[in-house]
C-alpha cells in the first residue's frame, strides 16, 4: 500500500485532484481512498488531502500521517510550511515548479524530486485565470508518470468523472505534464 | 459497476437502488452531501421521487412519518443535533411501526462545537425502537439502506444506517454499484396492508388506554426479536445474490483467539490491521465487530465470548455516570451466560473525531494484554490530562 | 474577559474550563485571512447613517461616534460584502485583496 499526502491551498482543487487519481487508481484495478483534511477548509489556506492506494482491500481509515510520497500544488507552500513533515525517507516530492528538481538540495538528500511547471501548462491551456491557474489535473500527470499508479487512459476517466469541465483541456493539460516531468539525479 | 464514491453519495445510490419515493430532509454537516445528491437525482429524474425542503429535522421525520404512513418508500438522514431535534418523532416512525429507513452520520453533540464523528448521537437514540446498523465502509453503506428497507419492511420497525463522520462521510472509495434490475428482483415495491388510504379511512396513533398500551410495546420487542433471524437471512439471501454477505456481528481470526477485542464502524475496519499485526508477533487475538446495535445480538455475542481469556471493547461513546455503551451491553449481555467470565476492559478512545489509529487500537489491546483485570470499569485512550 | 493575542496552549483536563466556553475567546481568531475582497468606505460619501454597522455580521465594523464614519476592522472582517449591499449611498467598494 502507499499512501500519498497532497499540500494545496483551499479552491486549488486538491481534493478533486486526490478524488480523481483514486478513481484512475481504481479503474487500473487498485483498491483506493481518497479524502481531505476532516473539516473547515478555506480560500487560500494551506490544505491536504489524502491517498491510499493498494493491491488489497485497504482496511486501515485513520489519518494519514507518514506518507510514502507527497506532491505540492502551489509552491509557495514550499516557504509556508514543512512538506516533507512525516514523509518516509526514500519518497517521492512532486512539486509543480519551472525549477528544476536538482535545485532542490534541501529535499534531494532525503527524498527523491519530480518537478513540473503545472501552472504554465494550466494557462496555456486556458484552465482557470492566468492570475488562479488550475493546476490540480495537469500535476496528475506527472503523479501517474512518477509514481505508476494508474495508466493515461485510466487517468483520462478519473479526470472525465471528477473533473467533467472542460475534461479535454485538463486531460491534455494532464497529458502534457506526463511528458514534461523531470526527475532529480539520484532518482 | 465499480465507482469511487464518498460514503454520503453511497447512501445517496442505495436510496436510488431502492427506489425511495420521498425524501425529506434538512441540511446538516457531514450528512449534507447525502440530500444534495439525492435532490439531483430526483431533479433530473434519474430517482422517481418527491422531494421536500422541511424548516427542520424534526420535521424532516414528521412528513418522514407521512409519507411512510400513506404507503411510500420514505427516507431521510441527518447527524448529531439535527437527530437530536427529531427525537420525538423517532418514537412516532418507530410506534407507529413504520419502515423508515434513515442514514445518520455518527457527528459528536455540541457543546463544544464539533463536527467530527463519534456515536453519542445515535446511541442517545438507542431506545426508540429504531434498528440501529453501524457501517465500516462505503459498500456497506450502500448494501445495508437497501438491506435496511428488506428487513424493515419484514418487521414493520424502522433502520437507522450508521456512517462516521468524515472517516466515511468524505472518503471515497471504490464501491460496487449493483444493477437497480438486481436490486429490484431483492427488494420489491413495498406493498404495507394498512396505510393512510381516503377510500378507507382509519385513525393512526390513537389514544391507547394503560389496557393494551403495553401488548403494543410487547410486540414492537417480539418485531426486534424476528428482526435478528431477517438480518441473518436476508444478509445471506443478498450474499448470494450480490457477493456480499452480512449479519449482526462479523468475526475476524477470532477461532483460536485468547483474546477478543470488540469494535464497532470504522474503528472495527482499522483494527483488523492491527489484528494482523499482533498475530505476526504470536498473540491470539481476534476481533468481533458489532454490526448491528438494535437488535442486540445478545446470543451471537455469548457463543463467541465464552472460553475466551479476556476481552477488550472500545468505545468511540460514553454514557455519563456509567461506562461506554457496547462496554456496558456486552457486559450485560454475557451475565447470565454459561462457564467462565473472562475479564472485560472497557476503554474509550476517539470522541469528538480524535483519530484512532492502528497504534492507538494496538496499545489498547497490549495494556489489557499485559494486565490481569482492568483497574476501572473504563479506562480513557489518549486523555490529555 | 481576558483577551490576548498568543495562541492559546493547552496541557490537557487539568488547565481548561469544566465547559467549553471561550478557551481563549474568538479574539485570537483573526477570521481577516478568509477574505478575498475588501470593504473600503469613502468617506467622502458616508452620510454616516451606520446602516454598514448594523447590518455586519461579525461586528466587524467599529462604531466611534456620530459625526465620523464608522471604520472597518479588517482584523476580523471576513468580505463577505454585507455592507456595501446595504449601504443607501453605495459609499462602500469591494476590492482585490492584496496578497
Amino acid at each position: 500500500m502507499i499512501e500519498i499526502l497532497i499540500h494545496g491551498r483551499g479552491g486549488q482543487g486538491s481534493v478533486k485532484a486526490s478524488l480523481a487519481l483514486a478513481s484512475a487508481a481504481s479503474k487500473a484495478g487498485k483498491y483506493v481512498q481518497s479524502f481531505p483534511e476532516f473539516g473547515v477548509e478555506r480560500r487560500g489556506a494551506p490544505v491536504k488531502a489524502f491517498n491510499r492506494i493498494s493491491d488489497e482491500p485497504i482496511v486501515v481509515r485513520s489519518k494519514i500521517y507518514n506518507p510514502d510520497h507527497v506532491v505540492v500544488l502551489d509552491p509557495t507552500l514550499l516557504h509556508a510550511i514543512d512538506i516533507t513533515e512525516g514523509l518516509k525517507e526514500g519518497g517521492w516530492i512532486i512539486i509543480n515548479t519551472e525549477k528544476s528538481p536538482d535545485s532542490f538540495t534541501e529535499y534531494t538528500k532525503k527524498f527523491k524530486v519530480a518537478t513540473v511547471n503545472a501552472t504554465r501548462i494550466a494557462v496555456e491551456n486556458h484552465l482557470g485565470s492566468k492570475a488562479a491557474p488550475i493546476v490540480n489535473t495537469a500535476i496528475l500527470g506527472a503523479i501517474i508518470r512518477v509514481l505508476k499508479v494508474a495508466g493515461k487512459k485510466d487517468l483520462e476517466e478519473g479526470i472525465k468523472e471528477f473533473v467533467p469541465v472542460k475534461a479535454e483541456a485538463n486531460i491534455k493539460a494532464a497529458y502534457e505534464a506526463f511528458d514534461q516531468v523531470k526527475f532529480s539525479k539520484e532518482a | 459497476m465499480k465507482k469511487v464514491i464518498l460514503g454520503d453519495h453511497a447512501v445517496s445510490y442505495g436510496a436510488l437502488l431502492s427506489r425511495v419515493q420521498t425524501i425529506a430532509a434538512y441540511p446538516i454537516t457531514p450528512q449534507t452531501l447525502i440530500v444534495e445528491r439525492l435532490s439531483e437525482m430526483t431533479a433530473n429524474g434519474e430517482l422517481d421521487a418527491i422531494f421536500t425542503k422541511v424548516e427542520s429535522e424534526h420535521s424532516a421525520m414528521a412528513s418522514t412519518v407521512g409519507s411512510s404512513a400513506a404507503g411510500a418508500r420514505a427516507f431521510t438522514a441527518t447527524s448529531a443535533q439535527g437527530l437530536a431535534l427529531m427525537h420525538e418523532m423517532l418514537h412516532w416512525a418507530a410506534g407507529a411501526r413504520l419502515p423508515i429507513v434513515m442514514a445518520n452520520v455518527n457527528r459528536a453533540m455540541a457543546p463544544g462545537w464539533t463536527i467530527w464523528t463519534d456515536q453519542n448521537d445515535s446511541l442517545s437514540a438507542r431506545d426508540v425502537g429504531w434498528m440501529q446498523v453501524y457501517c465500516q465502509n462505503n459498500q456497506e453503506v450502500l448494501d445495508s439502506i437497501i438491506l435496511g428497507y428488506k428487513v424493515s419492511e419484514q418487521v414493520d420497525l424502522p433502520t437507522m444506517v450508521i456512517l462516521d463522520a468524515f472517516v466515511l462521510s468524505h472518503t471515497a472509495e471504490g464501491v460496487d454499484i449493483p444493477d437497480i434490475k438486481k436490486v429490484d428482483e431483492f427488494l420489491p415495491p413495498y406493498k404495507p396492508e394498512i396505510k393512510m388510504d381516503i377510500n378507507d379511512p382509519r385513525s393512526f396513533g390513537a389514544l391507547t388506554s394503560p389496557d393494551v398500551y403495553m401488548e403494543f410495546r410487547y410486540k414492537m420487542q417480539q418485531a426486534m426479536d424476528k428482526a435478528k433471524k431477517v438480518i441473518v437471512e436476508e444478509g445471506k439471501k443478498f450474499g448470494e445474490m450480490f457477493g456480499r454477505e452480512y449479519g449482526l456481528i462479523e468475526e475476524y481470526k477470532t477461532e483460536d483467539a485468547d483474546t477478543i477485542l470488540i469494535a464497532s464502524a470504522t474503528v472495527a475496519s482499522t483494527a483488523r490491521a492491527v489484528i494482523d499485526e499482533l498475530r505476526e508477533k504470536g498473540e491470539k487475538v481476534g476481533l468481533v465487530r458489532i454490526r448491528v446495535f438494535r437488535p442486540f445480538p445478545t446470543e451471537e455475542i455469548i457463543k463467541v465470548l465464552e472460553g475466551r481469556k479476556k476481552v477488550v471493547v472500545i468505545d468511540r461513546n460514553i454514557s455519563f455516570g456509567k461506562t461506554g455503551i457496547f462496554f456496558d451491553e456486552v457486559k450485560g449481555a454475557f451475565y447470565n451466560s454459561k462457564g467462565n467470565k473472562p475479564p472485560m476492559f472497557g476503554y474509550i478512545a476517539g470522541l469528538g473525531g480524535r483519530d484512532v489509529t492502528p497504534k492507538v487500537i494496538r496499545e489498547i489491546v497490549e495494556d489489557a494484554l499485559n494486565k490481569d483485570k482492568p483497574e476501572s470499569e473504563i479506562i480513557w485512550k489518549g486523555v490529555k490530562l | 474577559m481576558k483577551h490576548s493575542d498568543k495562541d492559546v496552549k493547552i496541557k490537557g483536563a487539568s488547565d481548561m474550563p469544566e465547559m467549553p466556553a471561550s478557551l481563549g475567546s474568538m479574539a485570537h481568531n483573526k477570521t481577516a485571512s478568509w477574505r478575498n475582497l475588501k470593504p473600503v468606505i469613502d468617506e467622502s460619501k458616508c452620510i454616516k447613517c451606520f446602516i454598514c454597522w448594523k447590518f455586519c455580521p461579525d461586528a466587524a465594523i467599529d462604531f466611534i461616534d456620530e459625526n465620523t464614519s464608522p471604520k472597518i476592522n479588517y482584523d476580523y472582517c471576513k468580505g463577505c460584502g454585507i455592507c456595501a449591499h446595504e449601504c443607501p449611498v453605495k459609499c462602500i467598494d469591494m476590492v482585490e485583496e492584496e496578497r
